[in-house]
């Protein structure tokens, strides 16, 4: 199958790991990407709180070209997911398509209403299978257990994400999890907030956030978490040394993003999947796997 | 219908009080509500389980609590529809401190509302008549005057759990209300006193925009949009100086002249590039990104068209509005 790639910006700023990652796991799932070069930032709900008008255009933008492209779009965080999701919900009122189309028209654009962003964790169960996902496993992750976390975007609000229609997105990750021969451990910190969004704002809190799911997590035993969202991977794996630090106890749990996990369970290399870069040590977790650097 | 339902119960006044889960099997009506069968419990069961509820229709705000890990009222909930393995799992309100059973302490709660003046305060001269108010800027404040302080809001909200001292969803939402009536503030409507004030530390910019509190809402008051309003309302006014403030201009200045996010400089341009306390501590950071290879580029490179960006941050937010 083949979509028009929406990578987001922190695949290749902060979280540079993920983007190759998702490159080996779709090639090896036969999923082909093409970039959109021209295809600016969602805004991310910050330019939102500015002016809603603004971004759902450049949403719109986005999405016109992808219909130019006449290809579905593919997104691989949970942020870009949510507010392309809550953009394309509102662009439903046609009085409110005509009126962001005013400003698309200069550049010849026009949004037909007709996109359909999905998560590439969407994707995989709606559109590619959980059997072929499977047929493609040759290293199970057997023996590890896996804490789910969500990112806020990809779990609410449950309208605009269609979760009705889809009532299989509220369970999405714990399927990935299975499929790829993990154990899940399910805790109430999964569709929580990772705290990232008020990082430079009120660290104390963002980092309260990340020592409370990571320790939930570890005290249920987890070996990892795993997150379809990079913004939850910088807070969560990034900051957890800080984070750690504040709450006076060392914590050492390592956060995976989502296509990571699904590669090593492909007989990928850590080293391919980028978990060199990754600042929770994940040796651990890579020997128990029996994979090697 | 029988449905069993798994309550979190907690007594006081045993030695040594803790919270214990206790499973009841009753009798309901098919469309019963969580509330008939809590009801029933108490009849029928254990006339010492205590819960709050009134009027039974979702006007009162007394039995907010927490069905399957959800906040929301128990008269809304339809029982069929919330049994999840066969059993409905409830839990007194979250982020308020439990009296007993699924009776919480609405202290704080009120506190934190009661922060919030609860009268419209006009500055500037007084109109020769009435305070004029248009029929569209009261239809937009209904939704929030649909609140009925159930505190469902706040039993969901993700910053509260960490940091009680956050003015918090329900309280923000309120003042909302006030700063959006055209009757409050200065004479073009524009409430600086309490922007000024709520745009202190916890305050409108601690909330970290998970959407909790609009899911739990059962009125459609959507506390997160409302703070989300507040700050660009804030903004608009001229408090350009919180880190909150500059981290959303910094964010959209970088959209708006690259098409994408400038992760290398955001964080400096949010904590401010003069606050260097705080930027020092942000080195290790950076070094620990540096090492291990997960520094954004230094070098911001613009997406294709980018000018097109520009051109319709141009002509949807004209320039003299912007900062």
């Amino acid at each position: 199958m083949k979509y028009a790639f929406f990578p987001g910006c922190v695949s290749r700023g902060g979280c540079p790991e993920l983007y190759p990652a998702t490159k080996l796991i779709c090639e090896k799932l036969e999923i082909e990407l093409q970039e959109m070069p021209a295809a600016s930032c969602t805004g991310a709900g910050v330019l939102q709180e500015k002016n809603e008008l603004l971004g759902d255009t450049l949403n719109a933008r986005t999405f016109a070209m992808a219909e130019a492209l006449d290809l579905p779009i593919l997104t691989i965080c949970s942020t870009c997911q949510g507010v392309m999701s809550q953009a394309n919900h509102r662009l439903k009122n046609p009085e409110y398509l005509a009126k962001v189309n005013g400003f698309l028209a200069e550049e010849g654009l026009e949004y037909k209403g007709k996109a359909n962003p999905k998560h590439l964790l969407w994707v995989l169960i709606e559109d590619i299978g959980l059997d072929k996902l499977l047929s493609l496993i040759t290293r199970p992750l057997a023996g590890l257990r896996m804490a789910p976390f969500y990112g806020c975007y990809i779990v609410r609000p449950t309208d605009a994400l269609e979760f009705e229609d889809h009532p299989e997105r509220q369970t999405a990750l714990e399927q990935i999890i299975e499929t790829i021969g993990a154990t899940v451990v399910d805790f109430e910190g999964k569709t929580r907030c990772c705290g990232f969004p008020i990082l430079t704002i009120n660290e104390r809190n963002s980092m309260a956030m990340v020592s409370k799911h990571t320790l939930e997590a570890k005290e249920l035993g987890a070996d990892a978490m795993i997150t379809p969202c990079p913004l939850c991977h910088l807070n969560l794996d990034s900051f957890q040394p800080k984070a750690a630090a504040q709450a006076g106890q060392p914590i050492g749990m390592p956060i995976l993003h989502m296509p990571q996990a699904i590669g090593l369970a492909m007989g990928l290399s850590p080293k391919e999947m980028g978990l060199q870069r990754h600042i929770v040590n994940t040796k651990p977790l890579l020997t128990k796997i029996g994979a090697s650097a | 219908m029988d449905i069993t339902i798994k309550v979190k119960r907690f007594d006081p006044e045993v030695a040594d009080p803790q919270p214990f889960w206790q499973d009841f099997t009753v009798e309901i009506d098919d469309k019963g509500t969580v509330l008939d069968a809590l009801i029933k419990i108490r009849e029928d069961n254990d006339g010492a389980f205590s819960l709050r509820c009134s009027c039974r229709s979702a006007i009162c705000g007394s039995c907010a609590m927490r069905i399957n890990g959800q906040a929301g009222l128990a008269c809304k909930t339809q029982a069929a529809t919330a049994i999840k393995d066969g059993v409905i799992t409830v839990e007194p309100a979250g982020n308020m401190p439990v009296i007993k059973d699924l009776v919480v302490n609405f202290d704080g709660f009120w506190d934190k509302v009661m922060e919030i003046e609860p009268y419209l305060k006009p500055e500037g001269e007084e109109p020769e008549a009435e305070y004029i108010a248009s029929n569209e800027a009261m239809l937009h404040l209904s939704s929030v005057t649909s609140c009925i302080m159930c505190g469902s809001c706040v039993s969901a909200c993700t910053v509260m759990e960490v940091d009680p001292t956050f003015l918090g969803p329900a309280a923000l939402a309120k003042a909302y209300r006030f700063t959006a009536d055209p009757r409050d503030g200065d004479e073009n409507g524009v409430s600086r006193s309490r922007l000024e004030e709520l745009t202190k530390p916890s305050g409108m910019w601690d909330c970290t925009r998970c959407m909790e509190c609009v899911t739990a809402c059962p009125k459609g008051v959507a506390p997160m949009d409302r703070i989300m309003a507040l700050r660009d309302q804030a903004m608009e006014a001229g408090f350009h100086n919180t880190n909150g403030a500059r981290h959303t201009e910094a964010f959209s200045d970088s959209l708006e002249h690259s098409g994408w996010l400038d992760e290398l400089r955001l964080v400096p341009k949010s904590v401010g590039m003069t606050n260097v306390s705080a930027l020092i501590g942000y080195a290790p950071i950076a070094i620990q990104a540096l090492t291990h290879g997960k520094m954004p580029p230094i070098i911001h490179k613009k997406i294709e068209k980018a000018e097109n960006v520009k051109k319709i941050f141009d002509k949807v937010e004209p320039p003299k509005k912007r900062r």
